[in-house]
């Protein structure tokens, strides 16, 4: 099936709208609510289009493609639109993004920078919501939020907690946890879906407010060490610091779909603990003393050599770990089966 | 799991038993939550809490803990009685259906009996055995719940006699699926971690794969199978394990009767501990090495569907620390031998060799999202699902499989049932999870009890109280609901404040060797 974007000829899947045609070609049209795991919304309507053929202009989000559909997704009318759409969205808030956290990865000022919006034309947010600072991990700045309603699709069809939702009408409609309690005192598990989704600064990473901005940090994918789900994410890293500042959850993932639990998304304060050893330790008169590397070694080789030598190798036994890779509980096998000369070897799976 | 996470919304029917998937398995959880919503999916759930899961299924049913055989037994007896059994599969691919419906079909299994045994209504079981035998495509979810009791072996057994005489084995969006409860718990026993088999479940006892390790690392091998984590324990205690060497692991708190485990680390000649902290279990070391968290350093993970996946340095480890491995090739070469790897992909590429079912799992071929289990060669493209058209073994063989109560039941002197677990914001023992401030603060120590049996001893909600059992006390806060059986307490083991394993029975299944966790008998008291 061919589609035409801008009279050039794009080969489109059946199944697909032509926003999803456009940016899967790399080609950028401003869209606010859509978001390929939360769907068609047709919502925010800064996507629109024209298409030949068809009355008045299309939202492109929820616009399926047809063979030899024309479409033109920059003419000055389609653009016009597109600006009073993205101009309201930013006059209804207070979308500073001078010390915004989402500054440089806000879907809003991207929408702004193409169409080349300097500041609001309006004045219509009028101070009404407070931050919602409640939840421990999570902060609600709603006079940030563009209603686009991602996050509440994300929590009641993606992770399918059902806490978020749209509460009153019209100017006053607002997201509310729960019917409208602080996010804090919900029922909100803070798997942090919300945070992943939102395309503005409304639902932000408490722990990494202040922490950088998303330029200066690098991303390194991997996988939780947390359950056995084996969810993989970005960390997202301070490299002057070299400390972790927060994970997101990797989209295309098999195992995850980009979402992650509680712990996987927040709790990596454990890497970069004040707590962590940093130096072999040997125990003398009942207390932990430094040692080098070599001592330490050496002491462990030589005690459990003689302890083989005179009692034989089944008086010592083994811990592998369900924390640790496969290749590392590979080696730590063949220690205990080889060097020590013992099936003395267990962890904690039944545990 | 015999299946993968993707096949989750294949089944039309999912059994959760012995599973609080939202709290230890959030986003699979997350899964079968949109399968629900999505209207494609019915689930039952059935756990002597009400656990999240049930707000989503079609039938909850609160059993007595360790009743489980009882319970599917009950379910297998009605889908034989009713013929909605898979007779073809049954004919096809199982054998020893005779003797098994032979216990199946006992008395003692009927909707009415197993009422009495497991605290389901009987017209309940009845409802369930319908809805899951009916089922075109079911699958069954499980953990601990399940495998932690004195009867684990059997408990196991069961759930897949189940799915078996359904024929829900070896298709897609089937099958018998343990949710394994560590980031690498899998790939732990994948790569040997277990004193009864070398990697990739050779077993030591067997001469060719004996022959096969030992000419490949050029040395003699022993083989009697080894000592299990429990038995270690033991024998420190007795005097017959002299040295522990304990990578990354924190049996302090969770081993079962921490009195015993604490006395049998007092007793052992010299122990070497290797973590990221002084954890618990490491003040008893006498000689301690730092390692390498996760985030510091390459290697792979082998998750619940059997996925591996690379996992990726993120940042350099602090001075002074070294990776597992290095750590453990250091050890190896002070003990005389001769060990080469100079990085990590070495020891993969002798994993490829010596592993068979990771034979095609590569370094290089791997990619970001992994292979899945078995692959045993590089053209070969991973397994989703386990089983398809024939098993593992030829025929799937059905055993019959009795009814055994657990080790210990509640008395007058300890009325109740205590049962352990974990709770969504922590993790196993608390060693990465509680350095997060903030989990802590979403969740801490706690004895659930029903609003019924706290009425009766006028206990109030926060109100601490002491929990004992014949190995041991500890005092906690109350959590009273009504999502939780009469009769049953639940305690989660993460805390070293109020450690429920000082309380836990440490008998074991006499094959799988796993400690009765999830039934002991217990009583509360007031602290005043």
């Amino acid at each position: 099936m061919i589609v035409y974007l801008n009279g050039k000829a794009y080969k489109a899947k059946p199944d697909e709208t032509v926003l999803q045609l456009a940016l899967r070609n790399g080609i950028y049209i401003p869209h606010l609510c859509y978001h390929e795991k939360t769907g068609k919304a047709a919502k925010c309507r800064a996507c629109v289009v024209e298409v030949e053929g068809m009355p008045g202009l299309k939202t492109s989000c929820n616009l399926p493609v047809s063979d030899g559909m024309y479409v033109t997704i920059n003419s000055e009318k389609v653009l016009q639109a597109q600006r009073v759409v993205v101009d309201l969205a930013l006059s209804s808030g207070q979308h500073d993004c001078l010390s915004c956290e989402q500054n440089g990865d806000c879907e809003l000022q991207d929408a702004a920078y193409y169409l080349g919006i300097e500041r609001p034309s309006f004045q219509l947010y009028d101070d009404k919501y407070e931050m919602d600072d409640s939840s421990e991990f999570i902060r609600v700045d709603r006079s940030k939020c563009i209603n686009c309603g991602r996050c509440v699709e994300g929590c009641n069809y993606t992770v399918v907690n059902e806490v978020l939702n749209f509460g009153n009408r019209g100017f006053e409609t607002k997201i509310v946890f729960d019917g409208d309690l602080p996010m804090g005192t919900s029922a909100c598990v803070q798997c942090g879906e919300c945070v992943q989704l939102c395309p503005v600064g409304c639902l932000i990473d408490k722990r990494a407010i202040g922490s950088g901005r998303v330029w200066e940090l690098e991303k390194v994918e991997t996988v939780c060490p947390y359950c056995g789900v084996g969810c993989r994410f970005e960390v997202h890293i301070d490299r002057k610091r070299e400390k972790i500042v927060r994970v997101t959850g990797v989209e295309d993932s098999p195992t995850n779909n980009g979402m992650l639990c509680v712990k996987g998304r927040y709790g990596f304060d454990f890497v970069n603990s004040e707590e962590r050893l940093t130096s072999p330790l040997i125990k003398e008169n009942g207390k932990f003393k430094e040692a080098s590397w070599d001592e330490a070694i050496s002491l462990v080789a030589s005690k459990l050599s003689s302890l083989k030598k005179e009692f034989g190798s089944d008086s010592i036994a083994g811990l592998a770990s369900a924390k640790v890779t496969n290749e590392e509980n590979f080696v730590f096998q063949k220690l205990i089966r080889k060097e020590v000369g013992t099936n003395n070897i267990d962890h904690c799976a039944r545990l | 799991m015999t299946n993968d996470i993707a096949g989750i919304k294949k089944a039309d029917v999912i059994l959760i038993i012995g599973s609080d998937t939202s709290a230890a398995h959030p986003v699979i959880a997350a899964r079968i939550k949109q399968a629900v919503r999505e209207g494609t999916t019915k689930v039952i759930v059935i756990d002597p809490k009400e656990i999240v899961m049930a707000d989503y299924a079609e039938i909850y049913a609160a059993h007595r803990p360790g009743s489980d055989v009882a319970v599917m037994n009950c379910m297998m007896q009605e889908i034989l009685k009713n013929g909605w059994e898979d007779k073809e599969y049954i004919k096809e691919r199982l054998e020893g259906f005779e003797e098994f419906k032979a216990e199946i079909m006992k008395e003692k299994y009927s909707p009415e009996n197993v009422e009495i045994l497991s605290g389901i209504k009987a017209e309940t079981l009845r409802k369930i055995a319908e809805l899951f035998g009916k089922a075109k495509t079911a699958s069954l979810y499980y953990a601990m719940g399940i495998t932690q009791h004195t009867t684990g072996r059997d408990n196991v057994w069961t759930t897949a006699n189940l799915q078996m005489i359904c024929g829900n084995l070896g298709v897609e969006g089937g099958g018998v699926n343990p949710l394994r409860g560590q980031s690498n718990v899998q790939g732990a026993c994948d790569m040997g971690g277990l004193p009864n088999v070398y990697p990739g479940y050779q077993k030591v006892v067997d001469a060719n794969a004996q022959a096969k390790f030992e000419k490949a690392w050029n040395c003699k091998l022993d083989n009697k199978t080894g000592i299990t984590v429990t038995e270690m324990i033991d024998g420190a205690y007795d005097g017959t394990v002299k040295a522990l060497y304990v990578m990354g692991e924190n049996p302090f708190l969770s081993d079962p009767d921490q009195k015993h485990v604490i006395a049998a680390m007092e007793k052992v000649d010299f122990m070497v501990v290797q973590d990221m902290f002084i954890t618990e279990t490491a003040e008893f070391a006498d000689v301690i090495l730092p390692a390498a968290a996760y985030a510091e350093k390459d290697g792979h993970f082998t998750n619940t569907e059997r996925r591996v996946q690379r996992i990726n340095k993120v940042i350099e480890p602090p001075e002074g620390v070294k990776t597992d491995w290095e750590i453990v090739q250091l050890i190896a070469n002070a003990m005389g031998s001769d060990w080469n790897y100079e990085t990590v992909k070495d020891i993969t590429k002798e994993i490829n060799q010596l592993t068979p079912q990771y034979g095609g799992i590569t370094w290089e071929r791997i990619g970001r999202f992994g292979l899945q289990w078995p692959c045993p060669n590089e053209e070969h493209p991973g397994t989703p699902y386990l089983h398809k058209g024939k098993f593992a073994r030829g025929k799937g063989l059905l055993s019959p499989i009795a009814f055994k109560e657990p080790d210990e039941l509640p008395d007058e002197e300890y009325p109740l049932i205590l049962t352990t677990g974990r709770v969504l914001q922590q993790f196993h023992t608390g060693t990465m999870s509680r350095k997060t401030e903030g989990l802590n603060n979403l969740a801490g120590p706690m004895v659930m009890i029903s609003v019924v049996d706290a009425e009766q001893m006028r206990i109030s909600n926060s109100e601490i109280v002491k929990i004992a059992t014949r190995r041991g006390e500890i005092t906690a806060p109350a959590f009273v609901t009504k999502r939780i059986l009469q009769g049953v307490i639940y305690i989660p083991f993460h805390y070293k404040e109020s450690p429920a394993n000082v309380l836990t029975n440490p008998a074991l299944d006499p094959i799988a060797k796993i400690p009765e966790y999830k039934v002991c008998a217990a009583r509360i008291e007031k602290v005043l």
